[in-house]
C-alpha cells in the first residue's frame, strides 16, 4: 500500500482539482494532460518496459479517433462508442503490424512503426468516400461543461496506470523485461519473444486507441493531419515517455503534465506575458521574440528534443536522484 | 512501347539520384550502427544554401557543391561529434536514444529553416531546367541525365575513396569490427565523426543537383529520409553496393507506380516496397550477392 501512496495522494488531488479550478482553458490543459498520461504510459509499455521503441503511436491514436467519429457518421452510433471499439480497431490494426515487423530489432523496428504511421496517415486521406479525407469528421460534443470530459479521462489516466502497473506485477511484466534486457537470452530461456512482444504492443495500442477515441470525443473535429501527425502525436508520445522517465509506472504520468505545459507555453509564447510585455515596453526585440516565439513552437520541441536527450536521458523520474542531489549541491 | 520506355527512362535516372542519397545513408548505418533520421533534412539545408548562393550571387547549381558539400560535412561532423557521440557513454535504458536524437536534430533543422526562409516553395531556374533532348521517341529531362551522370562519377569516386585510402580502409574496419579496429590502432571516434561528414557531403551533393528539379520547402527532408530508409533496407543495410541497386529499384518502382497505377501512390509505394522486403527478402540485396 505504501508503494501506491504517491499516486492515490496525486489522483486524490486531481480528482478534486476541477472544484477548485473554475476556469475553462486551465481544464482544457488539464484534460490534455490526462489524455497524454494515456498515451505516455502506452508508449512506456511497449518502449520502456519492452524495449519496442514506437515511433508510431498516432497510428493507433488516429484510429482510435476515426472510429469514434465514423461509426457515428456511417451508423449513426453515439461517438461514446468508440471508447470501446476505438481499442478493438487499434489492436486489428497493431496485430498484424506486430506479427511482420517484429522480427525487426530495435532501431530498425521504430523505422517500421514510422512507416505504419505514414501508411494511415495516407490511407486515412486517399480513402475519402469512407473517412471524407482531408476535410475530416465532425461531431456534435455531448456536453457543453468540461467538468465531464475532465473526470472520463481522469478515469481513462488511473486505468491506464494501474492497467501497466497490473502488467508488470503479472508473469508478462517479467517476460517484458526480460525481451529489453537480452531477447536472444529470453528467447533461450523458452520466452516466446515473438507472442509476448505482440502481446505488449496490443495493450499499447489498445491504449493509445481510447485515448484516440476520448480526443474525438472531447475535440469534436479530426483530419488525417491532425490524428495521424508524426510530430505532434508520435514524437509527443516518445518526448512524454522521455522527458517523465523511461521504464517507471508514474513517469509518463508525470512527462505529460510537463509537456502538455512546455508546448503551451512555446505555443502561446509563454502564457502571453513576453506578447504582453513587447506591447507595454514596445522594445523592438522584444516584439521579434514575441512574434517568433509563437512561430517556432515546434523548433522549441526540437530543441527540447536534443537537450533532453543529451543531458536527461533517463527523465524526471529515472534521474530523480541526479536531479536532488544537482539542486542541493548548489545551495 | 514508348511509355514503357519512357517510363523506364526517367525511372533510371531519378535512380541514380536515389542511390547517392541512399549511399549517404547506408555509410553513416554501417559505421555507426545507428539509422540517420535527420538525413533527408540534412540535405534540404544543402539545398537552401544551394538556393541561397544561386539567389544572392547567381552561382549554378551544380558548381555550388563546391561549397555547400564542405559546409555540410561541417554540420555532420559537428552532429556527430557534439550530440551523438557523448550519447553511446551514458548508460540508459533505451539503446535508441541516438536514433530519437536524429529525429529532435531533423526537426530543429527544418524549423530553423522555415523561421529564416519561410514555407514559400522555392526553386531554382536555370536556363537548361526545362531542356529536353529526344533520343528515338523518348525524351530525356536535361537536368536528370547530368545528374545521373554526376551520380555515377560520385559513386565511383566514393568507391575508390573507400577500397584505396588509408581513410577509406579505416571506415570500412570501423564498420566491419569496432573493438578489432580500435586495436589496430584506429581512432573509432574520429572516424565516426568523419564518416557522418561524408555521408553529409553526399547527400548534400545529391540536394544541389536535385534542386533544379524539384521545388523547395522546409518539408522536404521528412520524405526523403523515409526514401533513403526504404533504399537501405532494399539493398541491405550497411551496403553501399546495395544502395545503389536499392535506389535504382525504388526510382523505377516509383515511375512505374506513377505510371501505371496513378499519382498519387507515389509516396506510398516505397513503403509497400518495404514491407514486401521484409516479409520475402529480409536483409534485402545484401542477401543475394554478398557484398
Amino acid at each position: 500500500m505504501k508503494k501506491h501512496t504517491f499516486g492515490i495522494v496525486i489522483a486524490g488531488i486531481l480528482a478534486v482539482a476541477p472544484l477548485l479550478i473554475d476556469n475553462d482553458y486551465y481544464l482544457h490543459l488539464m484534460i490534455l494532460a490526462l489524455m497524454w498520461v494515456v498515451i505516455g504510459s502506452a508508449w512506456n509499455l511497449l518502449a520502456g518496459y519492452t524495449g519496442q521503441v514506437s515511433f508510431g503511436d498516432a497510428a493507433f491514436f488516429g484510429t482510435g479517433a476515426y472510429t469514434a467519429g465514423l461509426l457515428h457518421d456511417h451508423l449513426g452510433w453515439s461517438p461514446w462508442w468508440g471508447l470501446l471499439f476505438g481499442p478493438i480497431t487499434a489492436i486489428m490494426v497493431a496485430v498484424p503490424f506486430g506479427w511482420i515487423c517484429f522480427r525487426l530489432r530495435g532501431a530498425y523496428f521504430a523505422l517500421a512503426t514510422l512507416a505504419l504511421n505514414e501508411v494511415m496517415r495516407h490511407t486515412a486521406t486517399i480513402m475519402d468516400g469512407f473517412t471524407s479525407g482531408m476535410a475530416g469528421v465532425m461531431i456534435l460534443q455531448s456536453f457543453t461543461s468540461k467538468i465531464p470530459y475532465y473526470y472520463i479521462a481522469l478515469a481513462l489516466a488511473i486505468l491506464s496506470v494501474v492497467c501497466v502497473m497490473a502488467v508488470m506485477g503479472h508473469r508478462s511484466g517479467y517476460y517484458f523485461l526480460s525481451i529489453r534486457e537480452d531477447q536472444d537470452a529470453a528467447e533461450s530461456l523458452g520466452i516466446d519473444t515473438h507472442f509476448y512482444k505482440m502481446i505488449s504492443l496490443a495493450i499499447a495500442a489498445g491504449l493509445t486507441g481510447v485515448a484516440g477515441a476520448l480526443y474525438m470525443n472531447y475535440m469534436g473535429f479530426i483530419d488525417p493531419e491532425v490524428v495521424f501527425s508524426l510530430h505532434d502525436i508520435s514524437i509527443m508520445a516518445i518526448l512524454v515517455g522521455i522527458v517523465g522517465g523511461v521504464g517507471t509506472i508514474y513517469g509518463p504520468a508525470i512527462g505529460a503534465f510537463v509537456m502538455v505545459l512546455a508546448q503551451e507555453l512555446f505555443r502561446t509564447g509563454g502564457f502571453g506575458v513576453i506578447t504582453s510585455l513587447a506591447e507595454s515596453t514596445g522594445n523592438a526585440s522584444m516584439i521579434t521574440i514575441a512574434n517568433n516565439m509563437t512561430q517556432a513552437h515546434t523548433l522549441g520541441f526540437g530543441i527540447l528534443v536534443v537537450l533532453v536527450i543529451r543531458f536527461m536521458p533517463n527523465g524526471i523520474a529515472g534521474d530523480w536522484e541526479m536531479l536532488v542531489k544537482a539542486v542541493t549541491k548548489k545551495r | 512501347m514508348e511509355l514503357l520506355l519512357q517510363t523506364l527512362v526517367s525511372g533510371l535516372l531519378k535512380g541514380g539520384v536515389y542511390a547517392l542519397i541512399g549511399m549517404g545513408m547506408t555509410l553513416i548505418m554501417g559505421v555507426m550502427g545507428v539509422i540517420n533520421l535527420a538525413h533527408g533534412q540534412i540535405m534540404m539545408v544543402a539545398m537552401y544554401i544551394t538556393y541561397s548562393l544561386f539567389a544572392i550571387f547567381g552561382i549554378d547549381p551544380y558548381l555550388s557543391m563546391a561549397i555547400g558539400a564542405p559546409t555540410i560535412f561541417v554540420l555532420g561532423a559537428a552532429i556527430q561529434r557534439y550530440l551523438l557521440n557523448p550519447l553511446m557513454r551514458i548508460e540508459t535504458i533505451l539503446p535508441e536514444n541516438q536514433v530519437l536524437m536524429t529525429v529532435g536534430i531533423g526537426m530543429v533543422l527544418t524549423e530553423s529553416m522555415r523561421i529564416i526562409f519561410t514555407s514559400d516553395y522555392k526553386s531554382v531556374q536555370v536556363s537548361y531546367s526545362n531542356a529536353v533532348f529526344f533520343l528515338g521517341g523518348v525524351s530525356f529531362s536535361m537536368p536528370l541525365v547530368i545528374d545521373f551522370f554526376l551520380a555515377v562519377a560520385m559513386t565511383c569516386a566514393l568507391f575508390w575513396f573507400l577500397i584505396r585510402t588509408d581513410m577509406g580502409r579505416s571506415i570500412r574496419a570501423t564498420a566491419q569490427d569496432k573493438e578489432a579496429a580500435t586495436l589496430m590502432g584506429i581512432d573509432t571516434e574520429r572516424i565516426t565523426w568523419i564518416t557522418f561528414g561524408i555521408g553529409s557531403a553526399i547527400v548534400a551533393m545529391a540536394g544541389a543537383m536535385l534542386l533544379p528539379i524539384f521545388y523547395l520547402y522546409p518539408d522536404i527532408g521528412g520524405p526523403f529520409t523515409r526514401k533513403a530508409f526504404v533504399i537501405c533496407i532494399l539493398g541491405g543495410l550497411g551496403s553501399t553496393v546495395g544502395a545503389i541497386f536499392g535506389g535504382i529499384t525504388l526510382g523505377l518502382a516509383e515511375a512505374f507506380g506513377a505510371t501505371y497505377i496513378a499519382m498519387e501512390f507515389e509516396d506510398m509505394i516505397g513503403l509497400v516496397i518495404f514491407i514486401i522486403v521484409l516479409l520475402f527478402l529480409p536483409g534485402g540485396f545484401k542477401r543475394l550477392t554478398g557484398v
